[in-house]
């Protein structure tokens, strides 16, 4: 096989970035690619060049094989990365970057394939000797043999439509004596909902956990597996929080979860890195559930706890070498947890949030990696996943690791973008998850929206707007007279007031500098005996009844992001001279001068074009006309023709036509 | 540098003790202070204020607070104007200096809680001064007007001399100084040509009457039936008479626009910035209260105020050795150079005025601004001081600091009689500011000594005329006198008659002379030219 001297990542964000870190440090060249809306993010820097993909949607960029093996002719590429998503478990791309002279760091395109049918997949490792859920196709049987098939299974079992999808045509049948309408029930179901009436009986694991090894394969038949993650807490099916070990794993189970990985990545010829992931069973029984055929978003995980490096094997696999010696004596050491920091929110059903993410610093280091594909400054749009970073932490305990992780997102300075952090902190801090009474149902069991609910409660929203009023008049100061006490009075009448929109409420704070010393109201009354020990635009250091606290402080715009051990609260400044609305709705025309209407060509409800007559008025014997200054409809009219109108008089309200349509 | 340290021996428990009894004293008079500013602060009183809330309308300081810079400072002038006279404390109008989008203005505040606004004539006096610093320091001048005119019942005090201001006002523009009216309420009769003789006029929508005859003037002058807001409505001065320039919605907006108006005015510092270290005093500005003595006999080292006052308390002493009633010097404060002139024991003899004179044509050869600290008793006199000119020496001393043109700061904090008060720049002399501290007194010469001088004259008159003196009279007489001195001298009595332009906190002295000088830097610092300096 050819060295591998410059990769090509078809990819974006952080897996990009995590590539080239160790092509960096192997001293490979990097190539990155970039759609029009990721055209500033750091790994489109970071890499010794960088290739446009027109657009920006992932169908016109980061999904385009041809645009993507083509970067890498242009550039001297010999091998493409593929990360994960997008392409990476796409065979014909695979294909693609072979026929084209390429290395394609990943396992062989058949191996893709087999893993990539579900049922094919599931069948073949029955055939390895991997153990899987037991199930079986009962479409059409008659019900005495579909109570014997369900029989064998044993219950609960779970009918499922082979179409089906998103729960619907799923059924969990716990008594034997529901089984017979629930299998023709989904039937019917399946048959409308999706034209394909197969039905199949599986087993259905209560309370089932996410376990997943990892296996890395080379070209000379060398399989290992590199121990287990978990995977329990997800949200839509989407992994949140994962560790390994697993605390539900021992190390009989981990044996025979290793064994079983190793058996599966034979069964297919793999090569380079693969995870075989399984549902284990409260009772710790596991059954494969399917293979990914690509590096995990989670490996790093696995690289804490075992030390190595997972992208660096993948490319010493790509270039034909064996599996490095420390790859076999490898051995789990602490805990690690990683957790994925998606722009969303959860208390309004986990929607992702948009924006400019004008800050974006987590602590690292002392046990901390943050893989991030942002920085400070980057705008997180709508076009890909929502995941900003993943955050991990090593400690030598599962509990120490949970804490450490918890205290950095906790010190994390998020600004401009709503992000799962809180729930993250909570998760992490929750009773139920440091005594791992966890399984995939967690985030059903807790509350989301009660997990993601701000760290910084009210009276921390108190402290945090007097904070931000205070780095405010520090601001303010730079460019005032220096040595002049903050807002002196010779004859001290009112307080410095500062109002802020904060979570949909308003939150006002006043604040006076007296001889005797600072004193702070907010919504009318006061936070407590108040000393300051300094002030600057960017940090308020603000002692409250003996408690001295540290608030960091940064503006942008009318923004302003307070944190503090406190937790983290973005305030709105609100304008101190708001312009006042003209009183008139939306669409209002109004007489430019006073004068007579000659005549008015509007009628209410019919629609206008923009550039269109409404009406037309005369003053000073001249003619004026009105016209619509956009497309839409005539909503009202206020005068009619021989009227004597003032000027600024209401003529004419014209509605929008989006609206109204 | 030199720096000045405490001349207090703390081993010395009758000066430990001096100290102590000056702070009682002075925290005494800054109760009382605060008291009066209690009475300025609630303008025409408690029923008045709510009532003027209930309409949804603000105070002045409240107009005044919204529209400064938040965090800005406001130095507000004469507060206690008309204590002592028949008119309410304040004289029903705020002024001060505030800083409106990074500009420094002169602030004139009507409060219509005090008899609607009217003008009294002490309300025409502190108008008067504070246009005559916004003058001076060409500050830009913001009216806040809601006013019915004149006080009619002291008409016959207010006509002819209150339509000065109108003419100044007209003046001001000539000079490029804006002038800027925003009207919240009536401005009536004469109050109209506030925003008729302003570069610039905001009106709130509803509030503002701007109009010369009322309703029943009209009626009477000529028979035609009219409301308000027909002759004066802000809306039809805003579309119709044009005398408007913006229409505001309400008092916020009004504030807004006015804001909008000065950040265009394009307003620049023509003198100079601070040009030196702006650290505070090395020695702690509380014990500014200990200094000055509660009796004002016992003299007191001024070097243990200015330790406290300047920059990093950095001092260069001139002709330290020389006439050293009086200390003269170099410093700086907030960074800007200062030449300052300090009574350090009460008398001024010849050297004291010489040395005064020399220094003053020394600063103005060096343009740099003067402060003058009283505590003074006058000029000596006696037979031998006579004899040696005690008066040209005095009036080389009155000389140089009325040709001198730098701008002059004085600080009354002690005594000020007699000429002392002229050679140490007093009012007449036209500082550009003078403020008091709570216990300082001026009056031509010390209630006692007035007394005396009368009893004396009476006696000799009497002994002149053959006539007996009646000796219990001239006790009683003594008595009153010095009972009605002692009253004058005092200086609230002085700031009621707008002989300084406020009393302040001595704590707060470095602030007021930092923000004087601030604000005197508006125009060219220029000293005195066409005569070398005088060694005398």
């Amino acid at each position: 096989m050819p060295p591998v001297t410059r990769v090509l990542v078809a990819n974006r964000g952080e897996i990009a970035r995590r590539v080239f870190r160790t092509c960096r440090e192997m001293g490979i060249g990097t190539v990155a690619v970039f759609s029009d809306a990721d055209a500033d993010l750091p790994h489109v820097r970071e890499a010794d060049v960088a290739v446009r993909l027109p657009g920006s949607a992932p169908a016109e960029t980061y999904l385009r094989a041809d645009l993507l093996v083509d970067a890498a002719r242009r550039t001297g590429a010999d091998a493409v990365h593929p990360g994960y998503g997008f392409l990476s478990e796409d065979a014909a791309f695979a294909r693609a970057v072979v026929d084209a002279g390429l290395t394609w760091i990943g396992p062989p395109p058949d191996a893709v394939e087999a893993m990539g049918s579900k049922l094919g997949a599931k069948a073949l490792m029955e055939k390895a000797g991997v153990p899987v859920l037991p199930g079986v196709d009962v479409t059409g049987a008659p019900p005495d043999d579909v109570a014997a098939l369900a029989e064998r299974i044993g219950y609960p079992v779970l009918v499922k439509a082979s179409a089906g999808g998103g729960g619907r045509g799923m059924r969990v049948v716990r008594d034997p004596a529901e089984l017979a309408d629930a299998v023709a029930s989904a039937q019917r179901e399946a048959e409308q909902a999706f034209g394909d009436g197969t039905v199949f009986l599986e087993r259905y694991v209560d309370r089932p956990r996410h376990v997943e090894v990892q296996v890395m394969a080379d070209a000379h038949g060398d399989v290992v597996a590199l121990f287990e993650r978990d995977c329990s807490i997800q949200r839509r099916h989407q992994k949140v929080v994962e560790e390994a070990p697993s605390p539900a794993v021992d190390d009989a189970l981990r044996t025979r979860l290793c064994e079983a990985a190793v058996a599966a990545a034979r069964a297919v010829g793999y090569t380079g890195a693969g995870t075989v992931e399984f549902v284990v069973s409260p009772d710790g029984e596991p059954a494969f559930l399917e293979m990914n055929t690509r590096l995990q978003v989670e490996h790093p995980v696995t690289e804490l706890v075992t030390g190595l490096d997972l992208v660096r094997l993948q490319l010493l696999v790509a270039m034909g070498r064996p599996l490095p010696r420390e790859v076999h004596q490898a051995r789990l050491s602490g805990h690690a947890i990683e957790v994925r920091l998606y722009a969303e929110n959860p208390t309004a059903g986990f929607l992702p949030a948009t924006g400019v993410l004008h800050r974006f610093e987590v602590p690292d280091g002392d046990g901390v990696r943050v893989d991030a594909g942002v920085e400070s400054g980057s705008v997180v749009g709508t076009h890909y996943d929502a995941m900003l970073a993943k955050v991990l932490a090593h400690g030598a305990t599962r509990e120490e690791a949970s804490l450490r992780l918890a205290d950095a997102l906790a010190r994390a300075r998020l600004h401009g973008v709503t992000t799962n952090r809180d729930l993250l902190v909570r998760v992490l801090r929750s009773r139920a998850w440091l005594d791992a009474d966890v399984d995939t149902a967690f985030l059903d069991r807790h509350d989301p929206a009660e997990l993601g609910r701000p760290l910084a409660d009210d009276d921390a929203v108190r402290l945090h707007a007097a904070a931000a009023a205070l780095a405010g008049a520090a601001a303010r100061r730079r460019h005032a007279q220096p040595d002049v006490p903050w807002g002196w009075r010779s004859v001290p009448s009112a307080p410095q007031r500062v109002r802020f929109g904060v979570e949909g409420r308003d939150v006002e704070v006043a604040y006076a500098f007296g001889r005797s010393g600072l004193t702070v109201d907010v919504d009318g009354t006061s936070i407590g005996a108040v000393a300051l020990h300094g002030a600057t635009a960017d940090a308020v250091d603000l002692e409250v009844d003996g408690v001295r606290r540290r608030f960091d402080v940064s503006a942008v715009g009318s923004s302003w992001f307070v944190d503090s051990a406190l937790g983290a609260t973005e305030l709105v400044e609100h304008d101190r001279y708001p312009e006042p609305g003209s009183g008139l709705s939306a669409g209002s025309l109004v007489a430019p001068m006073p004068g007579t209407v000659v005549r008015v060509a509007a009628q209410a409800g019919a629609g206008v074009a923009a550039g269109e007559v409404l009406l037309v008025l005369e003053a000073m014997k001249m003619e004026h006309a009105v016209r619509a200054p956009a497309d839409g409809t005539v909503d009202q009219v206020h005068v009619s023709a021989g009227q004597q109108v003032d000027a600024g008089a209401l003529l004419v309200v014209l509605g929008d036509p989006a609206q109204d349509s | 540098m030199p720096v000045l340290t405490d001349t207090l021996d703390r081993r010395d428990p009758d000066a430990v003790a001096r100290r102590q009894a000056n702070r009682a004293a002075m925290l005494a008079h800054l109760a009382e202070h605060e008291q009066h500013l209690d009475a300025a602060r609630l303008g025409g009183g408690q029923k008045y204020v709510d009532r003027h809330h209930e309409r949804g309308k603000l105070l002045p300081r409240e107009r005044i607070e919204l529209m400064v810079d938040r965090d800005a400072p406001f130095l507000e002038l004469s507060p206690l104007a008309a204590y002592g006279s028949s008119f309410p404390i304040g004289a029903s109008v705020v002024t001060g200096i505030g800083v409106v989008e990074g500009v420094e203005c002169m602030f004139v505040a009507n409060d219509p809680t005090v008899r609607g606004g009217a003008s009294n004539p002490v309300t025409s006096k502190k108008v008067g001064r504070a246009m005559e610093i916004a003058r001076q320091n060409r500050l830009p001048l913001v009216n806040l007007v809601e006013s019915g005119g004149a006080d009619l019942p002291t008409q016959a005090e207010i006509f002819i001399p209150g339509g000065r201001l109108f003419q100044q006002l007209t003046q001001f523009s000539a000079e490029r100084i804006p002038t800027i009216a925003l009207v919240f309420g009536n401005s009536t009769a004469g109050g109209a040509y506030v925003p008729g003789m302003c570069d610039h006029v905001v009106m709130v929508e509803q509030r503002a009457k701007v109009f010369l005859g009322g309703p029943p003037l009209v009626k009477m002058a000529t028979g035609e039936e009219s409301d308000d807001e027909e002759l004066g409505g802000a809306e039809m001065h805003a579309r119709t008479s044009g005398l408007a320039d913006h229409l505001a919605k309400d008092e916020l907006d009004c504030i807004r626009l006015g804001r909008q108006v000065v950040r265009r005015l394009n307003s620049r510092k023509l003198g100079p910035g601070p040009s030196l270290p702006a650290d505070p005093p090395l020695l702690d500005e509380d014990e500014l209260l200990d200094i000055a003595s509660a009796d004002l006999r016992v003299p007191f080292d001024p070097r243990d105020v200015l330790a406290r006052v300047v920059d990093g308390s950095r001092f260069d002493e001139f002709k330290p050795l020389y006439g050293s009633s009086l200390v003269t010097g170099f410093a700086s404060i907030h960074g800007y150079p200062v030449g300052v002139l300090a009574n350090a024991r009460g008398v001024l003899f010849a050297e004291e005025s010489q040395k005064a004179a020399q220094f003053i044509q020394l600063a103005n050869s060096a343009d740099t601004p003067l402060v003058f600290l009283q505590n003074t008793t006058g000029y000596m006199v006696g037979k031998e001081y006579e004899q040696r000119g005690i008066i040209k020496d005095g009036a080389k001393m009155i000389n140089a600091v009325s040709n001198s043109t730098v701008p002059h700061l004085t600080v009354v904090m002690g005594a000020s009689y007699g000429a002392g008060n002229y050679g140490m720049c007093g009012r007449a002399y036209g500082p550009r500011f003078l403020f008091s501290w709570p216990g300082a007194k001026s009056a031509v010469m010390g209630p006692a000594q007035l007394a005396g001088v009368l009893s004396i004259v009476s006696r000799q008159s009497a002994a002149a005329r053959g006539l007996p003196f009646d000796e219990e009279a001239d006790a009683a007489m003594r008595e009153m006198v010095e009972a009605q001195i002692e009253k004058e001298s005092l200086a609230l009595a002085n700031t009621g008659r707008l002989y300084d332009d406020g009393i302040i906190d001595p704590r707060d002295t470095r602030t007021v002379l930092g923000l004087c000088l601030t604000v005197v830097h508006n125009v060219p610092v220029k000293g005195a030219d066409g005569f070398g300096v005088f060694r005398m």
